[in-house]
């Protein structure tokens, strides 16, 4: 079975923690480096948490770059499920792949705690088995994960059913709160909340669970459909 | 090597070298925090009257082009391909003939 590539940048730092949790859902998942220029036979992209090129220039500005880059476009253009976790959101925004931008939090505060997020869209390929209002508790960890947009964006983004994930409170200055978006057919998804970080009661919270289950079975589906379609979660 | 001399050594017949300064800033109406907290820091020094404090970055390099036309064009296509995010900020661009000739390696 193909496996779930977890895309490795100089600097990243939560692919392994991706792997496992995946890993740990019964999921299949390796790492690629950021140089490869081919993603294999992936059934899904997951680009980490951790500040690629040390976030110089801006966050993902470089990343963007990257040779395997050019793969991920591809296979998100395919309808492949490509989600960006933290630092992996500010690649897919500066990518082109997401729309808006993520800039400094208000308060100019690095934030890393837990915070309650609701699922707002199943529409997306982390999101699809999860009903819409449902509250989990994800951990962030970011100095720059305030969401930004035009406000023909972002009344778009919520009337397409694109604004995936809200916080409770609004620990950034995210416009309305905005914790995750997904593009026009689902297929591609970034988040500032690390579920992988909520993958254990251990941890504090296994409700990150659900959303990389979803990724696993949107990658499922996309595999046996032969990926021809345009959006693997309706 | 200094970071300022080009790295190739030699410059290209025919081009001439300018001074390129790229400005960086938010785009109006998007909030600048770093702006706001300083302009809260600096009465708290003793300066009065100022406002409207705003924080951006500053490119600068040089660049040998045929002329300051099309100096100016591939330092905004630079803009708008990687210095600046568009959806958040906007770039300004001062193209100047370089400052002195420099004695080039090899020439």
């Amino acid at each position: 079975m193909s496996a779930v590539a977890v895309v490795v940048f100089p600097g990243s730092n939560c692919e392994h923690d991706v792997v496992r949790a995946l890993r740990g859902l019964g999921g299949d998942a390796r790492l690629v480096w950021h140089g490869d220029e081919s993603l294999g036979d992936a059934s899904a992209v997951v680009l980490p948490g951790g500040f690629a090129h040390g976030d110089y220039l801006r966050p993902g500005a470089i990343a963007r770059f990257s040779p395997i880059m050019a793969a991920v476009a591809e296979f998100a253009a395919g309808g492949g499920p490509v989600v960006g976790i933290c630092n992996g959101f500010q690649v897919l925004t500066e990518a082109g792949l997401l729309p808006g931008a993520l800039r400094r939090n208000t308060g100019l505060r690095f934030v890393c705690e837990t915070v309650t997020c609701t699922v707002v869209s199943s529409r997306s390929v982390l999101t699809s088995g999860v009903a819409p209002g449902t509250r989990l508790a994800l951990p962030i960890n970011h100095g720059e994960g305030n969401f930004t947009c035009d406000p023909a964006t972002l009344a778009e983004l919520e009337s397409s059913g694109q604004v995936v994930l809200r916080y409770e409170g609004n620990p950034n200055g995210s416009v309305a709160a905005v914790a995750g978006v997904a593009n026009a057919q689902g297929n591609v998804v970034g988040l500032m909340p690390h579920p992988e970080r909520a993958s254990a009661g251990l941890l504090g919270s296994d409700d990150g669970l659900v959303l990389l289950r979803s990724l696993l079975d949107s990658a499922a589906d996309g595999a046996l459909s032969g990926r021809s379609r345009g959006a693997a979660a309706r | 090597m200094g970071r300022d001399a080009p790295r190739d050594g030699a410059r290209r017949v025919g081009l001439v070298r300018f001074d390129v300064h790229v400005e960086v800033r938010g785009l109006e109406g998007i909030a600048d925090p770093e702006g706001q907290t300083i302009e809260r820091a600096l009465p708290a020094l003793g300066f009065r009257g100022v406002d409207s404090v705003h924080v951006g970055k500053v490119v600068r390099f040089v660049l040998d082009a045929p002329d300051g036309e099309s100096a100016r064009a591939t330092a905004e296509e630079m803009c708008a391909r990687l210095l600046a995010n568009p959806v958040i900020e906007r770039a300004e661009v001062t193209v100047v003939p370089a400052a002195a000739p420099q004695p080039v390696a090899g020439s």
